[in-house]
Order: structure tokens, then C-alpha cells, then sequence
């Protein structure tokens, strides 16, 4: 066979190859490769999308860093979500799958009750909660008041704003409950019954069969709450406007993070600067930021996989 | 397979300089007013109005406006606030406004920094109008920004003072006050308290009660926010340190910033029938000239008397000054109408029939001074107060800054933090804070 023919076919081979990867090959470029670049290239750049972008060599990294004054707020703010929130939704999620699993009646009506919150747009689910966690006029208050329970001030008091976020993101645990429940009622049985055998505890079966079992669901409910803790935006933007008391008018200028900051998230200074001061490089460097804590966050979780994960998993 | 991979790079890293190549060109204005006005054709234009009764009023301006230039034929788009309008007139097209309304002067510096909207006045100078003498001194004022007029008054807005004039008699008050020494005597007079709450609260002075913003209180004071130099002012002006040092004094006169807050987290909110002036829950109110038919349609159950808000001891002979603030109008620098969409522009805020109808449908204040003395004015006899402010020489306004409000967003943060005790030491607090609007006013530079 000549080299000519041999060539033609890897050549051939090599087209089909890359025909069949092209859906893929066009979506990693239009939505990953492109806007990365892109985000990078104005992450130096002055532009504020009417005026061409110029070169600004690492301003707006300084500004964010050092002058901004809401940026190291917002990132503690969002890594308390991230660390507090994430850790107590999945463990809530567990417990309550845990729990539907085991009782005996009346399962449909609590997987029910669970499960609906999660359905309900969270614009309407935070506003219900600002109603109900308002300091002043709300039920959950007049009820601790009743009982002699000192009544927090939720979401108008910065000490309180993000335990009354995290309580909302319990409040929407259904997702993790069904996938839960699900990686649950697949451990085998028969683990269950050699362990009771054995003498294990509850504890100990729940440490030694149910835990290695589901593992790997841990393992992408922790990934997958991280990255949406990171992406915070709705619930506190609307709980902390709520909450001011001032209804955004037309012309009303954005106060983001009331009360006093504690509800401010990065997500919400890429908005910020981006679409409001027009800031476009500043907003890439945030952006950058959460991508880099999202990959640093997600890398450190596949390191420590071993510890939860087990063999052929 | 190198080789590929290699042609793979090239053509990705040739295909994302293309691309942002493309995007550096996007969002260019182009200047040119030369389409013809006359002949026929639609404009777009945006405006933020929303209530019913406001779309309506909207429509019968422009209604007039076309029975007036029957070839130009006017798109309304309602419900827009500034993020959209922002977004739209980066974006260009078909759809995008040729014509936009905005409900807030503060962004003013940067529509007119950023060339989003045109420079007007070449367009006034064709039409031998002066501004200077068409427009209250304020108003004129807050429409450009370093020699750019990107925008015209469409209706302004003051801000004066509402009281229970009820509730004043039965406190043994006999007319409002004049100056804040008289007003912080007459809030606490007119403070009821119940328990650990109040049963009427004088005034609420936090910078989240509402209209209650840093802007508003330092109006009073005549403040310089800028230098000749265009350094932030704020630590060198003492009109600032007066009106930070009234303003906790008042927050801890009336019971403190944490009572104060829980009381206010009780309230109604600012636009709804359960606004605590209408209830009588507050019994002052720092507010814009609207606040009287909306008080009015709910029906209180006292008597409501209006007056300009109080001024410094020092200052007692400019009694009757206010601040100014308003809607605007402008030209989107992406139209291709833009010689239409300035007889739009033309019509609704130097026509004086046109801006007292719509001043009379809208229960605004009109931004001609023409206007002002129409006899075709309809209004309540306390309005009149707000017509007064708008009118008065002394009544002060915002200036216009590169980036927009954010120098106002700087300050009244640094007044929720004093407000609430967090910062205690008002001259470091205003240094420092000049110090971040001079860094941002840099960084959008």
C-alpha cells in the first residue's frame, strides 16, 4: 500500500473522528472555551462596552482586591454558604431521606411535604420566608415570643441573615431527599442483615453499610451544593431588598447586601459591576475568582474522594 | 495526533481573536444626525412608568406629539429601569430605543461619559432654545455632565416635608418647623412610645426609612460634592459633618438605631396604602412631591399639611429650599433617527402645554420655568409648596459623575455604618470614604 493511500486514510479517519466530535467540540468552544478567553482577555482590559476596551494591565485586579470595598466581604459571605450551608443541607437531606426510609406509614404524605417546597420559584420562596422571619410582624417571631424564646432579628439582622438563608435552603431540600432516598433503598439488604448478626448498632450499621454505599451521592450532593453555594445570587439579593424595606423603584440606585453586607455574594458584585457600573473588566476578575474557588473547592472534594468513595465505586 | 492538535490551537486561537475582535467593535456610537425628520417613520421610545394611570398619561403626551408630527409615529415601550435601558442602548437595532426616559438623574454622568446618549446640545442650539433660561437652575444642572447635555428634564421631583397636621395640634404644634433645631424639638414631641415600641413615632431619621437617604438630608445644607478639581468634597465640606452629626443625633434622640430598625421592620413599605404615614405610625415624612395624592387616596384619618423641609440654624434665611431631582429624557446614540427622535424630545420637555398636561396627569413637578407659571397648572393647594422648591434658587441637587451614583451609594453606606454605631469617628469615616469615591471615580475613568 503506498504512503499516499495511508496518509489519505489517517487523514479520512482524523475528519470522521473530528465530525463526530464537532457537537461537542462546538459547545466546549462556544460556551467554555470562547467566554473563558474572553473573560481572561477583559479581566486587563478597560471596557465599559461602548468605548473600544484598552489595555489597563492588572487595575482592575488591584481595584477588586485591594479597593473595592464590597469584594472581601462577599467572598466570606459566600464561602460561609459554601463551608455552613452546603455541609447542613446534605446532612439534612440524608437525615431526612433516612427517615421517610424507615418509617413504616404515611411515607407519600412526608415525601410530599418535603418535596414541594423545592417546587416553589425561590423570587416567591425567599419573599415567603422574609414574611415569616419578618423580626416585627412575622409568625415565626410572635411564636418564640409566646414561648420566652429571645426572637432573632433574621434577615434585618446581619448576625442572623445568612442562619435565616440557610434555613430557606433547608426549607428547599427535596431535590437531595429523592436522590437520597434513591441511593438508600439501593443498599443491599443482605448488608443490613449480616451487620445485625454481627451486633452492629444502628450507628454502626448506618457508618459501616449505609455510608460507604452512598458514598458516591455524598460525594456529588457536597460537588454539586458547592458550586450552587458559590452561585448565590437570588435568595439574598431578594431577602436583603426585601428586607430593607425599600421596594426598587425604576431609578433606584443598588444596595446590594443588606443588612450591612451580610448578605452580599460574588455573583451579585459580578452584577453589580458588570451590568450596573459597567465595569466590565472588574466584573471578569470577580468571575475569574469564582471560577477559580469553584475548581479549587471541586479539586479539593476529588482528592479526598478516597475517604468516601470505596473501590469500584 | 500533534499536528492536529497544533492546527486545533491555531484555529481556536484564531477564531477567538476574530471573535473578540468582533466584540471590541460592538457598541460603538455613531454620531451622525443627518436622517430626515421629515419624512415618515417610528421611533422607540423607553420610559420606566408603570401604574396604569401613569402608561395612560404617557400615551396622551405622545398622542399629542403625533397629532402635532404626523409622519412620526411613536413605539411606547413602558416598564423599563435603568438596567434595561443600559443593556438596550449597548446592544443597538431595530428594537432598541431611539428615545429613553429615565426616572433617576444619578445615572446622568455616565449615560453622558460613556456616549450612550447623544449630546443635545448641538440639537438645542438648531432649535434656538436656551437651556439656561428654559430649565430651572437645578434641573439644568443635573441633565449634563462636563459640558455633555446628554439629557433634558422630563418632570422633576422635590423634596419637602409632610406632617400630621393632627397629630401636630393635639402635640401643642402650631406650623411646621422651619429648622432642624425646630424639627428635632417637634420629632420627639411627636413621638408616642408603647412598651418597647412606639405607638407614633415623631419622624423616622434612618437612612432606610425610605426617602430618608444621605442625598436627601444633605439637600438642606447646600453640600459641594466635588472640588474644582473633581476630588470628592465630602471630608472638607462641613455641610456633610452637619448633616451626618443631625442625623445619628436624631437616631439616638428617638430611641436609638436598634429600636428604631425593629419599629421600621414593622412599617409598611414605601409604595404600598400601608406606608406608615398614611397609618399614622410616622408622623413626619421626608418625601417627594407624589407622596401627597398617594396619601390622599388612601383616606387617612388626619389632616395632612405640607412644607419644605427644615434647614440649618445657620442657614434660617434660605428657609424654603429643597432638592431637586427628576425624570429625563434622552437620545440613544445607537439611533439612526435621532433628528425625529429630538422632535420627540423637543415637544414632550419644552412644550409648555405639553409639560403641564403631562405635569397635571402625572402629579409631577414641571421642568420648564414656563411651566411653573402656566396658569393651566392643576393642582392642589399644597402642592404648590413643591412648585415653590423647584422654583426656589436655592434648592440644590446631585452632580453628575462619570460613574453615575456610585459615589452616592459610597456615601450613604458609609452613613448606614455610622447611623448604626459601627463607625465612630465621623471625620476618619468621611476621609476614608472620600478617599474610595476619588479610587472608584478613577477606576471608571
Amino acid at each position: 500500500m503506498s504512503t499516499v493511500t495511508l496518509a489519505s486514510k489517517r487523514r479520512r479517519s482524523a475528519l470522521r473522528t473530528l465530525a463526530f466530535m464537532s457537537p461537542w467540540l462546538i459547545g466546549f468552544g462556544v460556551f467554555f472555551a470562547y467566554p473563558m478567553i474572553s473573560t481572561v482577555y477583559f479581566s486587563f482590559m478597560h471596557y465599559d462596552g461602548f468605548k473600544p476596551p484598552t489595555w489597563s494591565g492588572t487595575k482592575n485586579w488591584t481595584y477588586v482586591f485591594e479597593n473595592y470595598p464590597l469584594f472581601w466581604p462577599a467572598l466570606r459571605n459566600t464561602l460561609w454558604l459554601v463551608v455552613v450551608m452546603v455541609s447542613l443541607r446534605v446532612a439534612f437531606g440524608l437525615g431526612v431521606g433516612l427517615l421517610i426510609t424507615k418509617i413504616k406509614t404515611g411515607t407519600g404524605v412526608f415525601r410530599t411535604l418535603f418535596y414541594l417546597p423545592y417546587l416553589a420559584p425561590p423570587v416567591a420562596a425567599t419573599m415567603a420566608f422574609a414574611f415569616l422571619l419578618n423580626p416585627g410582624t412575622g409568625p415565626v417571631n410572635s411564636i418564640l415570643e409566646k414561648v420566652g424564646i429571645p426572637a432573632p432579628g433574621w434577615f434585618n439582622d446581619p448576625a442572623w441573615s445568612k442562619p435565616a438563608l440557610t434555613l430557606l435552603a433547608l426549607w428547599g431540600i427535596g431535590d437531595l431527599m429523592v436522590i437520597f432516598m434513591a441511593a438508600l433503598l439501593d443498599v443491599p439488604k443482605e448488608q443490613y442483615e449480616a451487620a445485625e448478626l454481627d451486633g452492629a448498632s444502628a450507628w454502626q450499621r448506618f457508618r459501616f453499610v449505609t455510608l460507604p454505599n452512598i458514598s458516591p451521592i455524598v460525594m456529588f450532593a457536597v460537588v454539586t451544593g458547592v458550586i450552587a453555594a458559590m452561585q448565590s445570587y437570588t435568595q439574598p439579593l431578594i431577602a436583603g431588598k426585601v428586607a430593607s424595606g425599600v421596594i426598587q423603584g425604576a431609578g433606584t440606585q443598588f444596595e446590594p447586601g443588606y443588612p450591612d453586607k451580610s448578605t452580599l455574594t460574588l455573583p451579585q458584585l459580578v452584577y453589580n459591576l458588570g451590568f450596573q457600573r459597567f465595569d466590565y473588566g472588574s466584573a471578569c476578575v470577580v468571575a475569574l475568582v469564582l471560577f477559580v474557588l469553584s475548581m479549587v473547592f471541586t479539586a479539593f472534594l476529588m482528592r479526598r474522594r478516597g475517604g468516601l468513595i470505596q473501590a469500584g465505586d | 495526533m500533534p499536528g492536529m492538535s497544533r492546527k486545533a490551537v491555531v484555529a481556536l486561537a484564531a477564531s477567538a481573536s476574530i471573535a473578540l475582535l468582533a466584540t471590541a467593535c460592538t457598541g460603538q456610537s455613531s454620531s451622525g444626525a443627518n436622517d430626515d425628520a421629515s419624512k415618515d417613520q417610528t421611533i422607540n421610545f423607553w420610559h420606566a412608568w408603570s401604574a396604569p394611570s401613569e402608561v395612560k398619561a404617557v400615551k396622551t403626551l405622545v398622542a399629542g406629539f403625533e397629532k402635532a408630527h404626523p409622519n412620526i409615529h411613536v413605539n411606547i415601550v413602558a416598564n423599563m429601569t435603568d438596567d434595561k435601558i443600559n443593556q438596550a442602548l449597548r446592544t443597538g437595532g431595530d428594537k432598541a430605543p431611539d428615545v429613553i426616559s429615565s426616572f433617576t438623574t444619578n445615572n446622568v454622568g455616565k449615560f453622558c461619559s460613556s456616549g450612550a446618549l447623544v449630546d443635545l446640545n448641538p440639537f438645542f442650539k438648531k432649535a434656538d432654545i436656551d437651556p439656561e433660561t428654559t430649565f430651572p437652575k437645578a434641573m439644568n444642572e443635573y441633565t449634563q455632565f462636563d459640558g455633555n447635555r446628554c439629557s433634558v428634564p422630563l418632570l422633576g421631583d422635590a423634596y419637602g416635608l409632610y406632617y400630621n397636621k393632627t397629630a401636630s395640634k393635639k402635640a401643642g404644634i402650631t406650623s411646621p418647623p422651619k429648622t432642624w433645631s425646630e424639627f428635632e424639638t417637634d420629632a420627639k414631641k411627636l413621638t408616642i412610645t408603647k412598651g418597647d415600641s412606639y405607638s407614633q413615632l415623631g419622624f423616622m431619621p434612618d437612612y432606610h426609612g425610605w426617602e430618608s437617604t444621605t442625598e436627601h438630608y444633605f439637600g438642606q445644607f447646600s453640600p459641594t460634592y466635588f472640588d474644582s478639581s473633581g476630588k470628592s468634597n465630602i471630608a472638607k465640606d462641613p455641610a456633610f459633618t452637619a448633616g451626618f452629626t443631625l442625623q445619628k443625633k436624631l437616631v439616638d434622640e428617638l430611641g436609638g438605631f436598634k429600636k428604631l430598625e425593629t419599629y421600621r421592620s414593622k412599617l409598611g413599605d414605601e409604595w404600598g396604602d400601608k406606608h406608615p404615614f398614611h397609618t399614622g405610625q410616622v408622623a413626619m415624612q421626608m418625601d417627594g412631591e407624589w407622596r401627597l395624592g398617594m396619601a390622599e387616596d388612601t383616606k387617612p384619618d388626619f389632616e395632612i399639611g405640607v412644607a419644605p423641609l427644615p434647614v440649618p440654624d445657620d442657614q434660617a434665611d434660605q428657609y424654603g429650599k429643597g432638592y431637586i431631582t427628576g425624570t429625563i429624557a434622552g437620545i440613544a446614540a445607537t439611533s439612526k433617527k435621532q433628528n425625529a427622535a429630538w422632535e420627540l424630545v423637543k415637544y414632550m420637555t419644552t412644550n409648555t402645554d405639553a409639560v403641564v398636561g403631562f405635569a397635571n396627569d402625572i402629579h409631577n413637578v414641571p421642568s420648564t420655568l414656563a411651566a411653573l407659571k402656566s396658569p393651566k397648572l392643576k393642582y392642589d393647594p399644597r402642592f404648590k409648596t413643591f412648585l415653590d422648591i423647584a422654583a426656589n434658587p436655592n434648592s440644590t441637587t446631585t452632580p453628575a459623575s462619570i460613574n453615575g451614583g456610585t459615589y452616592l451609594v459610597t456615601l450613604q453606606q458609609f452613613g448606614y455604618d455610622y447611623e448604626s454605631g459601627k463607625t465612630k469617628d465621623l471625620k476618619a469615616g468621611l476621609e476614608s470614604t472620600a478617599k474610595q469615591i476619588d479610587t472608584d471615580i478613577a477606576q471608571a475613568k
